[in-house]
């Protein structure tokens, strides 16, 4: 069997690494629509954890368990049943607050995107929200939202067990600090300067002097996923199985 | 009502829609009815309000293309790996229809009240929402069970004066089964009236066989029924036939622009041979 080359790993499998990572030890992650990156990162992650993960992918028919409609995710959030989850935004601002209906003054949105789906909900209820958009310009990371589809922190009184984790995107990975309210540089991508960052983003965030790079899957789990996981991927989304690994169902 | 009336017809069926409506309209993994939609446009509907259970796509931006619909009330407009939906942005933009945004576990809540016939049910999170302040409908109070200064979100019930969807299959009792799709039962208890369109008719009883009554919609519920084989069609029934993914490429690309709308519609729902 040959060993992966990594050097030929790609930008995605550069974030689907990261996000694998993230979902270390825990019990039952969930992946809302359109989300094949996390998607493929929390299938990777229960194949690594030896099955111990319970992943609920929606779309799916091979991986999502759900039997009580719409409602049961939400219903399942509530409960904490759900440990990690993932969220993008046509615009996410530097307090982490996320714009998934328009750009604009609402409602005569000049550019109108999908709607706010369950993210005003889970993201307070689900503790490790991932929030994760490929595009890293200073058009989708901004300094305000144009509208908040759902508040990246909440006054102290208020219930909320969830909220934003972590932001990846395809130059680097942010951490949130709650309390500080703002996102952390946690590492840059291979080839990924922190000069290059900052020149791509449109909000302030913390810097240390030294910025690791994000590490890549090792060359196991870098076969594991372009073997059994991106054939199970590819059930769900297989454009994108068909364009990252040339996988045809 | 004696079962077998309440067999008929599509166009039959779509005449129990009243024009101005509210009209509960499951998301394109579920079961749509297609073929009930180009019925209504057919017959020239208006002011529709759609309720997307819990978004909208092909149907509603059909609908919206075809000037059906006054206002909108959905967590998320979207034709999937299409993109947004082009009439449903286009209108917006205009200011041609009214837009209530809204989360999914709302539109849920909303229909479980009206399930449950309460006025209200609670919901956490939404708070410091933009959502929260173009929804004056939805109020925030103080828990009443809480130590105080625990504010939380109620969302009024969504009583649909019809749902609308497709299923595999009705029994001769016109029983409906849905198998998984749970949220076509939720959406058949909370409605005032509601119509299915279903591949076949069977002569049997799903309720006396508890593998099928479990995924069933008893006739209690259900106000008519028409067969419509491939009814689901271009969108797909899960289990049963697979989306025409070229066919919603072309819609979504003609959409683009109102003749082109106009165009497709022509053709794909009027059946009028281009000149």
């Amino acid at each position: 069997m040959s060993t992966v080359e990594i050097d030929s790993i790609s930008r995605t499998e550069i974030m689907i690494g990261a996000i694998t990572r993230m979902l270390q030890g825990l019990r039952h992650v969930a992946v809302g629509n359109s989300s094949p990156i996390p998607g493929s990162a929390a299938l990777l992650a229960r194949a690594l954890s030896g099955g111990e993960l319970r992943v609920s992918l929606l779309g799916s028919r091979t991986h999502n368990a759900f039997t009580d409609g719409g409602r049961e995710l939400f219903d399942c959030a509530a409960q904490g049943r759900i440990d990690a989850f993932f969220l993008s935004g046509g615009q996410i601002d530097g307090a982490a607050n996320i714009n998934l209906v328009g750009l604009g003054d609402y409602p005569q949105s000049k550019v109108r995107f999908p709607g706010s789906f369950g993210s005003a909900y889970l993201y307070h209820l689900i503790p490790r929200v991932i929030l994760f958009r490929e595009e890293h310009t200073p058009r989708t990371l901004v300094p305000k939202v144009d509208f908040i589809s759902a508040a990246g922190t909440s006054p102290e009184n208020e219930y909320r067990p969830g909220g934003p984790y972590a932001l990846v995107t395809g130059l680097c990975v942010f951490s949130f600090d709650k309390n500080a309210c703002r996102f952390r540089l946690q590492s840059t991508h291979p080839g990924i300067g922190p000069a290059e960052v900052k020149e791509a983003t449109g909000f302030e965030y913390a810097a240390p002097e030294h910025i690791p790079t994000t590490e890549p899957l090792d060359s196991a789990a870098l076969r594991l996923l372009r073997t059994e996981i991106s054939r199970q991927v590819a059930e769900t989304y297989p454009g994108f199985a068909a364009k990252t690994w040339g996988v045809v169902i | 009502m004696h079962a077998a009336d309440m067999v008929i017809g599509l166009d039959d069926l779509v005449a129990r829609i009243p024009d101005g409506a509210s009209i509960a309209i499951p998301p394109d993994y579920s079961g749509c009815a297609m073929e009930a939609v180009k019925a209504l446009i057919r017959r020239g509907c208006r002011d529709l309000h759609l309720i997307g259970v819990p978004s909208g796509g092909f149907q509603a931006d059909w609908l919206i293309g075809a000037g059906c619909v006054a206002s909108v009330e959905a967590a998320a407009m979207t034709l999937g790996e299409q993109g947004i939906p082009p009439r449903f942005s286009a209108a917006i933009r205009k200011g041609r229809i009214a837009m209530k945004d809204a989360t999914c576990p709302a539109i849920h809540a909303g229909l479980q009240a009206a399930e449950k016939g309460l006025p209200f049910m609670p919901l956490r999170g939404i708070l410091g929402s933009d959502l929260l302040k173009y929804r004056p409908d939805w109020k925030v109070i103080d828990n009443p069970f809480g130590g105080g200064d625990d504010p939380i979100v109620l969302i009024p019930a969504i009583q649909p004066d019809i749902a609308l969807f497709h299923a595999r299959a009705a029994d001769r009792n016109g029983n409906v089964w849905i198998g998984v799709r749970r949220e076509l039962m939720l959406m058949a208890h909370a409605a005032r009236t509601t119509l299915v369109t279903v591949e076949r008719i069977e002569d049997a009883d799903f309720l006396t066989d508890d593998t099928m009554a479990a995924g069933t919609i008893p006739a209690l519920y259900i106000s008519a029924i028409s067969a419509v084989p491939g009814g689901a069609r271009p969108i797909g029934l899960a289990g049963a036939y697979p989306a025409d993914t070229a066919e919603l490429a072309a819609y979504a690309a003609a959409a683009k622009t109102e003749d082109g709308f106009q165009r497709w519609a022509d053709e794909a729902i009027f059946g009028r041979v281009p000149a």
